[in-house]
């Protein structure tokens, strides 16, 4: 390590590390926009990156200068063909130039970010060193995280905007074509107009309010109990919550089968909705139990003495008080009952029954294009998104408050 | 609330009546809990175990049943009812079987099977027992009054109404210990076993790790944190549905953007089946567990990371720690609770994840679990009674987890 901690060590390895890291986000990234072939060029970008670095520690030039020169030499390598970014025959010359240029901007700005504060060429304090190395691994997780999340998710949704041969010939391409205007989203109207997902649609939601409804009905009085009443049994029905929160679903889901054909409550509505709120009650009483137990106990105690029964306490007093938290177990309840899978796999047959994620199910099939897979996937991931994005306050805490479960 | 005595007599000892009221409000709030889950989860557990013991395929849901066809044949002297009956189950038999119905008026009796009693109009035949897939017709000749088309339609709009007892596996008393010896006996048990470590321990570090490093770099504040944090949430709040198939499509072999840029970039020269490959199929799913939690980790981390006092970090700038001395020695120490909680849990609750194997690979290409495991067994080879067993294993771990958990977490962060 103490051999590393040299500007003239540090700044060219940083450099060339970070050059290279920004080429290939932006080989991807390119790709992905335009559809024309673009790579990292490795060696040449470890290359390029090494110089910048060891030009950033020796000359130490401002944050606009680093920014410019190297948008201009990026460019001239462009031109002549050894640029940190490497493209294909048919990749289009404007892109080419714009992309080394931002390229150049990007690295010069942010490699002055990581490196900017070293003080020269000699020896760096394990102080400088370790920020500089901090520095390039934050910008690193950034690049890295951002990629891995919005990647897969930009595929769904550029996939159910194209059509097959068109993602056959170039699974690279997620360019669309502008001009079709709402034909765009003819995969949705199909969606819609033959495979029936309004009604899925309709089908999820009502299932989903219904088990958020029948959850908070059953587990605000447990969960009221379980924080404030003193009962024997009390520590070991706090402990078996948890116990039955970690029972896997697929081993109940083989005798609720069972029994559900027995009865014939398979492929009906009404056994769905009976059996998802038993799956989420414990969550939301584990939930809920932590959050009473943090309210003062005394605005409940004054509300007794002024002659208020229990219930009317509860009623009054504890659940004006946890709308915060009730509306983080209803959030988090209607994010697993509406992404609810093996049960309404098993337990539903029939299409006219389906909700959104056995509706998506059935359309992995190989008679069925891909795009209304991901058409279908987009339509199930949109609105819990929207909600999510919407409420993410509550769902944050309400995440944290004790549900690790998944 | 208790001491509600006199005065100068001391608090009360034992229960008094306030507290028995109190534990009676409190079991009255629990009753409709405890009832309803202990009907979904305690009764599907013992029924589990009992399951398992028994020699049960799917076919055997349905019990036997004598079923029964009705018709009106001939004309004239020959006119005719005729009930042909027959097992439903093709080795069981049904015994004590009776048929019963009603004639129309249009049609009186003349002659009908030794078998049947009349009583008016009603009438009902003991037909005794039948074989297993064995069938039995009963006829009863009649004379007509009227219109025949009328006959016929009055005649088979009334249902004939059967009964008999049958023998049902489910509730008999015939155990058999072969469905534990089908799982445990031959290699592929230990495979699956070793298969469902491997994605159980990978995938919990795997994201305890990333989530580590994803609340260090949220930790901080900047414009922009609250859409990364929103944005980093993503893969945990979709449905596993649609992420697995971005996924699988993603990875598709032959038209997969990956492969496609992999071949670009020029780190391979042929495409990958990612999910079909052996031993690649094992990595890429615990890779999926991974993506799908490292949120989850991430926000427990930054939940804790954000409640350290930050006087301590001041303290140990003025004696001059360096950045990862800070983070060995002062931010580490401090996340261990959180990290070993967060490990256990998530350890128990990856070993018992299904749906996201199920959707990626089906538990092909050696990624089957024990979830995985027990729906093979019970549905894709129709054997419930080797899948309750596995489901029995998978259950047992469970709770040698849990012990474990309660005995050396729970009291240290009190979750």
């Amino acid at each position: 390590m103490r051999a590393l901690r040299f500007g003239y060590v540090t700044g060219p390895v940083l450099g060339a590390l970070w050059l290279f890291v920004l080429a290939t986000t932006l080989a991807v990234l390119m790709s992905f926009a335009t559809g024309d072939p673009f790579r990292p060029a490795g060696l040449w970008s470890l290359l390029w990156g090494a110089a910048l670095g060891l030009g950033l520690v020796a000359l130490r030039p401002g944050k606009g200068i680093a920014s410019l020169a190297a948008a201009v030499v990026f460019v001239l390598l462009a031109v002549i063909g050894i640029g940190p970014v490497a493209s294909g025959e048919t990749a289009s010359t404007l892109w080419k130039l714009v992309g080394s240029g931002a390229l150049g901007l990007a690295t010069g700005w942010s490699l002055h970010v990581i490196l900017g504060h070293l003080p020269g060429m000699g020896a760096l304090t394990r102080h400088e060193f370790e920020e500089a190395v901090i520095r390039f691994l934050t910008g690193f997780g950034y690049i890295f995280f951002t990629a891995i999340v919005a990647i897969p998710f930009y595929v769904m949704v550029m996939t159910s905007l194209k059509n097959q041969s068109e993602l056959i010939q170039n699974p690279l391409d997620f360019t669309i074509d502008l001009s079709q205007g709402w034909g765009l989203f003819r995969s949705y109207v199909e969606l819609f107009a033959d495979f029936n997902f309004g009604s899925y649609l309709w089908t999820s939601f009502y299932v989903s309010v219904l088990t958020v409804l029948l959850t908070l009905a059953f587990s605000i009085p447990g969960a009221y109990a379980v924080a404030r009443l003193r009962f024997r049994g009390r520590a070991a029905f706090s402990r078996s919550i948890l116990l039955i929160y970690m029972v896997p679903m697929i081993v109940l889901a083989l005798p609720i089968y069972i029994a559900f054909s027995m009865t014939g409550l398979r492929n009906t509505i009404f056994g769905i909705v009976l059996i998802y709120p038993v799956t989420t009650i414990p969550v939301a009483l584990y939930m809920l139990q932590g959050y009473f137990r943090g309210l003062p106990a005394e605005v409940e105690e004054a509300g007794l003495m002024d002659g208020l029964s229990r219930l009317a306490v509860i009623w009054k007093i504890t659940l004006p008080l946890s709308l915060p938290a009730l509306a983080s177990v209803s959030l988090y309840v209607f994010m697993i009952a509406w992404n609810e899978f093996l049960l309404a796999f098993m337990l539903l047959d029939d299409p006219s029954k389906f909700t959104l994620t056995r509706g998506i199910a059935s359309l992995n099939s190989s008679e069925i294009p891909r795009q209304h897979l991901m058409a279908g996937a987009v339509v199930a991931t949109v609105p819990i998104m929207a909600l999510f994005l919407g409420l993410e306050r509550f769902m944050t805490k309400g995440l944290t408050a004790g549900s690790v479960k998944g | 609330m208790s001491d509600s005595t006199g005065p100068a007599s001391g608090p009360p000892r034992g229960t008094g009546p306030l507290l028995k009221r109190e534990a009676r409000l409190a079991w009255g709030l629990l009753f409709p809990t405890l009832a309803i889950v202990s009907a979904v989860v305690v009764l599907p557990l013992l029924a589990i175990f009992w399951i398992s013991f028994k020699p049960i395929g799917l076919a055997d849901l349905r019990p036997p049943t004598p079923v029964v066809r009705e018709s009106l044949r001939g004309s004239g002297d020959d006119l005719r009812l005729q009930y042909r009956v027959r097992n439903s189950s093709q080795s069981e038999p049904i015994t004590g079987v009776t048929l019963s119905d009603s004639l129309p008026e249009s049609l009186t009796v003349l002659t009908a099977d030794p078998r049947c009693t009349f009583d008016g109009a009603d009438f009902t035949c003991d037909l005794g027992d039948l074989d297993g897939g064995g069938r039995d017709e009963v006829e009863i000749f009649v004379a007509l009054q009227g219109d025949e088309d009328a006959a016929e339609e009055a005649a088979e709009g009334s249902d004939p109404r059967m009964t008999g007892r049958s023998n049902n596996i489910l509730t008999n008393f015939d155990f058999t210990l072969e469905n534990f010896d089908r799982i445990f006996s031959g290699d592929e048990f230990w495979g699956v076993l070793g298969v469902t470590l491997f994605y159980t321990v990978f995938g919990t570090l795997g994201a305890l790790i990333f989530g580590l490093f994803a609340a260090m770099l949220l930790n901080k504040e900047f414009r922009g944190q609250g859409i990364l944090r929103g944005l980093y949430l993503f893969p945990y709040v979709a449905p596993v549905i649609a992420v697995a198939f971005a996924w699988i499509i993603l990875f598709d072999p032959f038209s997969g953007s990956a492969n496609a840029l992999l071949i670009q970039m020029g780190v391979t020269s042929s495409s990958i089946n990612f999910f079909g490959e052996r031993p690649l199929a094992l990595i890429m799913v615990t890779v999926f567990e991974i993506w799908r939690y490292f949120p989850l980790s991430f926000l427990f981390i930054l939940a804790r990371m954000q409640s350290i006092d930050t006087d301590m970090y001041e303290a140990a700038d003025m004696d001059g720690a360096s950045p990862f001395q800070k983070f060995w020695y002062l931010s580490l120490p401090q996340l261990l609770g959180i990290l070993s909680v967060l490990f256990l849990l998530r350890f128990i609750w990856t070993f018992n994840k299904f749906d996201d194997i199920f959707l990626l690979t089906g538990g092909n290409a050696g990624t089957r679990t024990l979830t995985v495991n027990v729906y093979e067994q019970a549905f894709a080879i129709s054997n419930i009674g080797a899948g309750a067993a596995v489901a029995v294993v998978v259950f047992c771990c469970l709770v040698l987890f849990s012990v474990f958990f309660f005995r050396y977490v729970s009291q240290e962060e009190g979750l």
